[in-house]
């Protein structure tokens, strides 16, 4: 059964009012994930701006158990809370790990790795804000290409981001899938199905962040959608190497009409100085990958 | 050979083993859940001997074969979060780059278990054993057990989970890489069911239920706040502050484990360190783990020669047992300290714990420390004896405390 806005999970599992930034897209991409999961589900957490959703002591925004790891630690945590539920005989309960960018792609990446080799049995979310913005916004290896943060504050980042999904995907594990907070439903039916599958699962969310990229906290939906629009992001999921584009990502593919991508630059306060050159050479990456994944997929 | 002690233990087999088999052993018999670990030498074959009882089916636990050391003590910490009991173990960089860990085990209270198998730190590279590693981590909160010989290896694993377990504080058992790890010597190793007997299943103070939703290591501010209900809840230094609080307790627990310890399996450890002839001694040696057993023999050659020289071996130096220490040394008009560590600029480790402990006691010795066996370099009794004698001068001149420690070294 598709989802939609009225057959899914009623409950909340995060509580009306956290620490974080108005316009929050982690917000809005956690709710859909915990009412994915329906409350069955463990979390660990790194240091990240999810941390400060949770909450200060005693105080929780969540009404899910959850456990704060150190940075670096978090699918090695998920392998632990994994490791632990089965020696103790405990079944049904999904152990979620969750990790921004840096968390992910940087300082995680090891541990990560390892969880994905060793098909560890957890779900894996990196949601994507493209910088290190609990910190107060620096350069990540998720940043773009152009974009200025705290340690580029001047010429903006220099190289482009790396891609973390085909990362995890080349582990060989059995569900990959990308996702984004301005798509709930898609989001949401990506994290039940992830639920349902064994081994290691990992599913990349693209979460705009208003303070970090210098736009309108208004606009955090509006960023979203125009990143899938112009295919900064693309929707898809790879299930036992089956490539499916998704939900808007589908509907662009079939209709061909892909945005330019300066029409989502433009919107962003962080790409304020990025150069005509820088543009093209975005451009030239966001077509060949594009272009992949068109080639890919299956379902077109 | 089985032996039958029917007052005590019901079966003990004596084997033959090295340090890192005898370890593995004390962690077979506690019966652990939950193994993370990564090679690194001296320590490897503790966990490669602990994947083959798993693999063989002796051993009912999850073993996960990790990708470093920080990872295993993540994976630790998370297992024992949801209620395993787990183990690890590391030497020397193993040990550093887990240091974070360190300071997350304690401070979330988790009943971890650790054998350090010490071994020098680089650079430069050296694989060989000194003490540099677990004193380097002497701040994070762990309690830390330095085992004399093989014996005292199992034996201490095996006390280590019902210490960690009753004042939820995580325990550190080190011995010394190559001189224990990798050196066989007679190891009685009790039965199962007398394991079973002395150590209960792990109590865990915390389990991740989504029946019972919990959030755990959120951020903490310094002063205490009010909960939903209006209770007033610890801040970050009152958590800080039960820290402390438990490893001051904690030396209540070890000794009625090490005297329980022994009443079920005959070998007392109702003691934070090691006496040897203290009755009657002027003289005292004080040396942590296998160095204590040189400086027995050191000790014979000195008496021989009609000194009146005991020694004094740290078993636990953490909690540091100040105390009892400045009660031991009471009767000495000179202590000599071998240290196979040193704190760059000051002094060996232990050395400046003695003398915190003898502050404020009538005890007025002449305290000598020496660095010794630093990556692997031989210590000889006879050089300990040799540093006794030299100490023995500065008696003389009335010279309580140096500025800085003598080497035992070509320079």
């Amino acid at each position: 059964m598709k989802t939609n806005a009225v057959n899914m999970t009623e409950k909340e599992y995060l509580l009306p009012g956290n620490r974080t930034c108005p316009g929050c897209a982690l917000s809005l991409a956690y709710r859909h994930i915990l009412k994915a999961l329906e409350g069955q589900v463990i979390v660990t957490v790194p240091a990240s701006c999810l941390t400060v959703l949770h909450g200060m002591y005693p105080v929780t925004s969540v009404t899910v158990p959850c456990v704060n790891t150190p940075f670096a630690s978090t699918a090695a945590s998920a392998t632990g809370l994994v490791a632990g539920l089965k020696a103790l005989g405990k079944e049904g309960v999904t152990v979620l790990a969750i990790a921004g960018d840096g968390g992910t792609h940087d300082i995680g990446i090891q541990a990560l790795s390892a969880a994905a080799e060793r098909q560890n049995d957890f779900l894996y979310i990196c949601y994507d804000n493209e910088g290190y913005m609990n910190t107060g916004n620096q350069r990540s290896g998720s940043t773009p290409l152009g974009a200025i943060s705290g340690t580029t504050p001047i010429l903006g980042k220099q190289q482009n981001q790396k891609d973390i999904t085909a990362i995890m995907e080349a582990h060989g594990i059995p569900y990959v899938a990308t996702a984004n907070a301005s798509y709930p439903l898609d989001l949401y039916e990506k994290v039940r199905k992830a639920r349902m599958i064994r081994g290691a699962r990992f599913i990349h969310v693209f979460t705009p962040c208003s303070p970090g990229w210098s736009f309108p906290f208004s606009d955090t939906i509006k960023i979203g959608k125009l990143a899938v629009e112009t295919g900064w992001v693309i929707l898809y999921e790879v299930e036992d190497g089956i490539f499916r584009l998704t939900s808007a990502s589908a509907s662009i593919a079939k209709r061909d009409n892909l945005r330019p991508l300066r029409e989502y630059l433009m919107e962003q306060g962080r790409f304020k100085n990025i150069t005509e050159e820088q543009i093209n050479e975005l451009q030239g990456w966001v077509n060949t990958r594009w272009k992949r994944c068109l080639d890919r997929a299956v379902n077109l | 050979m089985i032996l039958v002690n029917k007052k005590m233990a019901r079966k003990v087999s004596t084997w033959i083993l090295d340090g890192n088999h005898a370890a593995a052993q004390g962690v077979k018999l506690s019966r652990v859940q939950v193994i993370a670990a990564y090679p690194i030498t001296p320590q490897s074959p503790v966990t490669e001997t602990l994947s083959e009882f798993v693999e063989r089916g002796e051993l009912d636990a999850q073993y996960i074969a990790v990708e470093s050391e920080h990872s295993a003590l993540a994976v630790c910490t998370s297992a024992s979060m949801v209620g395993a009991r787990t183990f690890t173990a590391t030497s020397s960089h193993g040990l550093a780059y887990m240091h974070e860990m360190l300071h997350w085990a304690a401070g979330a209270r988790l009943p971890v278990v650790l054998a350090c198998v010490n071994r020098a730190i680089g650079a430069p590279w050296n694989v060989l054993n000194d003490q540099q590693d677990s004193i380097s981590q002497r701040d994070t909160g762990w309690i830390q057990i330095y085992a004399r010989n093989n014996q005292e290896i199992i034996d201490s694993i095996i006390q280590a989970y019902k210490i960690a377990e009753s004042v939820y504080v995580p325990v550190m058992v080190c011995y010394d890489g190559y001189v224990l790890s990798h050196t066989e010597m007679p190891v009685d190793v009790p039965a199962q069911e007398d394991v079973d007997r002395f150590l209960p299943p792990y109590k865990p103070h915390t389990i991740l239920d989504p029946a019972n939703p919990k959030n755990y290591n959120l951020v903490t501010l310094a002063n205490p706040r009010v909960n939903a209900e209006g209770v007033l809840c610890h801040g970050y230094m009152e958590l800080r502050y039960l820290l402390q609080e438990a490893l001051q307790n904690s030396r209540e627990t070890i000794i009625r484990v090490g005297r329980e310890f022994g009443e079920l399996f005959g070998r007392s450890y109702a003691s934070m360190f090691w006496e040897d002839r203290l009755d009657d001694a002027d003289i005292v040696i004080v040396a942590m783990g296998s160095l204590a057993m040189e400086a027995i023999v050191a000790a014979d050659m000195l008496r021989e020669a009609g000194y009146k020289v005991g020694v004094l071996g740290l078993r636990v130096f953490r909690p540091f047992p100040k105390a009892d220490v400045a009660k031991a040394l009471k009767k000495s008009r000179l202590v000599v300290i071998f240290d196979k560590n040193i704190s760059y600029g000051l002094e060996g480790a232990t050395c400046s714990e003695i003398k915190s402990a003898l502050y404020g006691s009538s005890v007025r010795a002449v305290i000598r420390n020496f660095i010794v066996g630093l990556g692997g370099r031989d210590v000889k009794a006879r050089e300990l004896v040799d540093a006794v004698n030299k100490s023995l001068l500065s008696v003389k001149e009335g010279d309580l405390n140096k500025e800085y420690p003598e080497w035992i070294c070509d320079i």
